[in-house]
């Protein structure tokens, strides 16, 4: 047994709790809503251009998130989900990494891969599942991943990334690379046991991998009060022996600040760490769901007070790195160009009918393929009934 | 070649596939020092460094989730879950992820190089949660292989194959002839394939079928039905999934009959999968109705064991019903 793991408490000789919310937390600030910053606030590194770059990559996920939900409206797309109010937790968090850092997502971190350059085509394919999707049109929309761009392929299952992320990291450090994993989650996905399987093991086999929970308020319609009692995510981290930083997540400087630090900590000394970024889910939880059934009016037009994307414009106008016609030009030109982008798309076709049985193993097996040759035969029968295929093989 | 158990042929196994290979880890409960609570790794730690051969803690959906991430990055994990019986925390992690992380990203990610071992299956008197036999559950999932060996010189030679497959790999070790199964085994490498079945015995009246230690229990029953003049083609399925139907049916075409035994309960165990595929491929030749001699439809029970088991008196019944039918 390792006795340094415990510290020396006072002794007592009645019963005497800690109280769950003794842990005090403090909260990482560095940009005020105006635009100014907080006195004495350590700044992240980051010039112009990357300012810029961030400004941007924040403006083309509110253009892609309005126009793709008008899109699911009209019937053209299945299915989406916005991040409204919560891009600068993705966008900051791929910006205070190096692009050789892994990314793994929940799924309301498109920003993330935003930033990494994944194209507006790239994004469209995936989200109309056509023959031209990376992911050969299997899963649902905003379901995006690319090996190149270090940001691995999102699945539903929530929670199911924390312990692939420790392993990732695992290996990076095995390995000697100069790299990290970047580990993203809700709050309501830390309640999933693979939430405790990842952190645990992450101390215990000293992984560099930075864990990033977007505590939104809302897990679908259960509020935080119904998800856990204790002082938010990060006071678990202390209790797993793990580095934690909570931080204001509509501040751009103070997520890139927190991440670029947990970076080189998670390096050098080859240990996680955990970030909480407080945030509100401004939109719908996804175009499946209302939130008028479980929350106020009032309570969104607070949050939408804070908007981290007006914030950080207030921020580059004070810097004189931008101005209105810049701006007005920018918003005009992604959504003309994101419209341009749906129409072509959303025409391109579907997948082969091949790639239904390649990939379920590196080489099909000799019963997938006779069952594919099943389902051509029957489709000759039937070509009326399988307009994407048939005819087509 | 070498006298060796089936925890001896394990052991030189992993020891060569960590030899060959820098990114090759062995990782899970107990595993590291003390060497696993059966010893199958032991030694590696001292030979390969604790970052390459290391306790994880106790929790197996955590030792899945932490084998894909690093299969996933390019390392070669070996997982091992102590018992079967503990390998359900983990099957989201293996029937959700490890299953389907190549279709789902269109092959810009995989989990090939994960292998999972657990030692498993009954006969060692260990009650409800050291005994199952959850090979069904998994022959139920596109994306994984199932593979169970029969003694040591199958153990070595299919987990050698399974660490080097490509795709994600579950590899099922009969416990009861970890020390019980002695035999020569090659010192140098060699791999036995995949998804290929071995015809241990050939005969021309009914096929047995079997895998893992069950096949001990199928040639007792056949050795007895030979003494009545019954001619027994007696096979290891070896792989569960994908499995090798062509073998299967090939013999039962000659045969005119099947009977499979395993120790899983009887309902949507994988011998219903071989009966109801061979039925359709062999309708016209079929002589009697394909016997299944399984485990009850209960949970695994500790004292009486031995009348719950499909031993070699229910199998040799068996035989002499699909003759006498």
């Amino acid at each position: 047994m390792s006795s340094e793991l415990y510290n020396d408490g006072p002794v007592v000789h009645k019963p005497t709790f800690i109280d769950g919310s003794s842990v005090e937390i403090p909260e990482l600030k560095i940009l005020k809503q105006n635009g100014s910053v907080y006195e004495g606030s350590d700044m992240p590194e980051m010039d112009e251009a990357l300012a810029v770059k961030v400004y941007k990559t924040l403006a083309f996920h509110r253009v892609l998130d309005e126009r793709m939900v008008a899109s699911q409206r009209q019937g053209r797309l299945s299915f989406y989900m916005a991040a409204l109010g919560e891009e600068a937790a993705s966008v900051g968090g791929a910006a205070g990494l190096k692009s050789q850092d892994m990314i793994m997502s929940q799924y309301r971190e498109q920003g993330a891969l935003m930033f990494r350059g994944f194209s507006l085509e790239n994004f469209m394919n995936q989200m109309f599942s056509n023959e031209k999707d990376l992911g050969k049109g299997r899963q649902m929309p905003i379901h995006y991943g690319s090996s190149e761009l270090n940001y691995m392929t999102i699945s539903s299952p929530l929670g199911t990334q924390i312990p692939q992320a420790t392993g990732y990291a695992y290996g990076q450090k095995l390995q000697g690379l100069d790299e990290v994993t970047l580990c993203y989650f809700g709050e309501g996905a830390a309640s999933e046991g693979d939430f405790h399987a990842g952190l645990n093991m992450a101390a215990v086999q000293e992984a560099p991998v930075i864990f990033f929970c977007r505590n939104n308020g809302y897990a679908i319609s259960t509020p935080s009060d119904e998800q856990f009692r204790g002082n938010g995510i990060a006071s678990r981290g202390v209790g797993y022996g793990i580095k934690t930083l909570r931080v204001d997540g509509n501040d751009i400087l103070a997520v890139i600040k927190a991440t670029q630090t947990a970076r080189t900590y998670a390096l050098k000394e080859n240990a996680p760490v955990l970030i909480e970024a407080m945030s509100y889910r401004l939109g719908a939880h996804s175009t499946s769901d209302d939130p008028s059934g479980y929350r106020t009016r009032e309570e969104e037009e607070k949050w939408q007070a804070n908007d981290p994307i007006l914030r950080m414009k207030n921020w580059m106008l004070l810097q004189g790195w931008w101005d209105e016609e810049q701006e007005k030009s920018l918003f005009e030109t992604l959504r003309e160009k994101v419209l341009a982008a749906v129409k072509v798309s959303e025409k391109i076709d579907k997948p082969h009918i091949d790639t239904l049985i390649t990939d379920v193993y590196d080489v099909p097996s000799r019963q997938l393929t006779a069952q594919l040759e099943q389902v051509k035969a029957h489709i000759n029968k039937y070509p009326e009934a399988y307009p994407f295929t048939a005819g087509k093989f | 070649m070498a006298q060796m158990n089936m925890l001896h042929a394990i052991n030189n196994a992993l020891d060569i596939a960590m030899d060959e290979d820098d990114s090759t880890l062995c990782f899970g409960e107990d595993v590291g020092h003390f060497g696993g609570v059966f010893r199958a790794t032991s030694g590696l730690q001292d030979k390969y460094g604790k970052l390459r051969c290391f306790n994880t803690p106790l929790v197996e959906q955590g030792i899945i989730g932490f084998a894909n991430g690093l299969a996933s990055q390019g390392s070669r994990p070996i997982a091992e879950i102590q018992f079967a019986d503990y390998i359900f925390p983990a099957f989201d992690q293996i029937v959700n992820e490890a299953a389907k992380f190549r279709y789902r990203s269109g092959n810009e990610f995989d989990v090939g190089k994960l292998t999972i071992r657990s030692p498993y299956g009954g006969g060692i008197a260990g009650g409800l949660y050291h005994s199952q036999s959850p090979e069904a559950y998994f022959a139920h999932t596109p994306g994984l292989k199932v593979v169970i060996p029969r003694n040591p010189y199958q153990a070595k030679g299919l987990l050698l194959a399974s660490i080097r497959d490509d795709n994600p790999v579950i590899f099922f070790e009969p416990k009861r002839l970890y020390r019980a199964s002695v035999g020569e085994v090659p010192t140098e490498d060699y791999q036995l394939p995949l998804g290929k079945a071995e015809i241990v015995q050939t005969g021309s009246d009914i096929t047995l079928l079997a895998w893992g230690a069950q096949m001990e229990i199928l040639q007792k029953a056949a050795d007895l039905a030979t003494n009545d003049g019954i001619s027994c083609e007696v096979i290891d399925l070896r792989s569960i999934l994908p499995w090798d139907i062509e073998t299967i049916a090939n013999s039962v075409l000659k045969t005119g009959r099947l009977l499979v035994s395993q120790e899983a309960p009887l309902t949507a165990g994988f011998a219903s999968e071989i009966a109801a595929t061979i039925q359709q491929e062999c309708f016209l030749h079929l002589e009697s109705p394909v016997e299944r001699v399984c485990g009850l439809d209960t949970p695994y029970p500790l004292a009486l064991e031995k009348e719950y088991v499909a031993d070699h008196l229910k199998i040799y019944e068996a035989i002499k019903r699909s003759i006498n039918y």
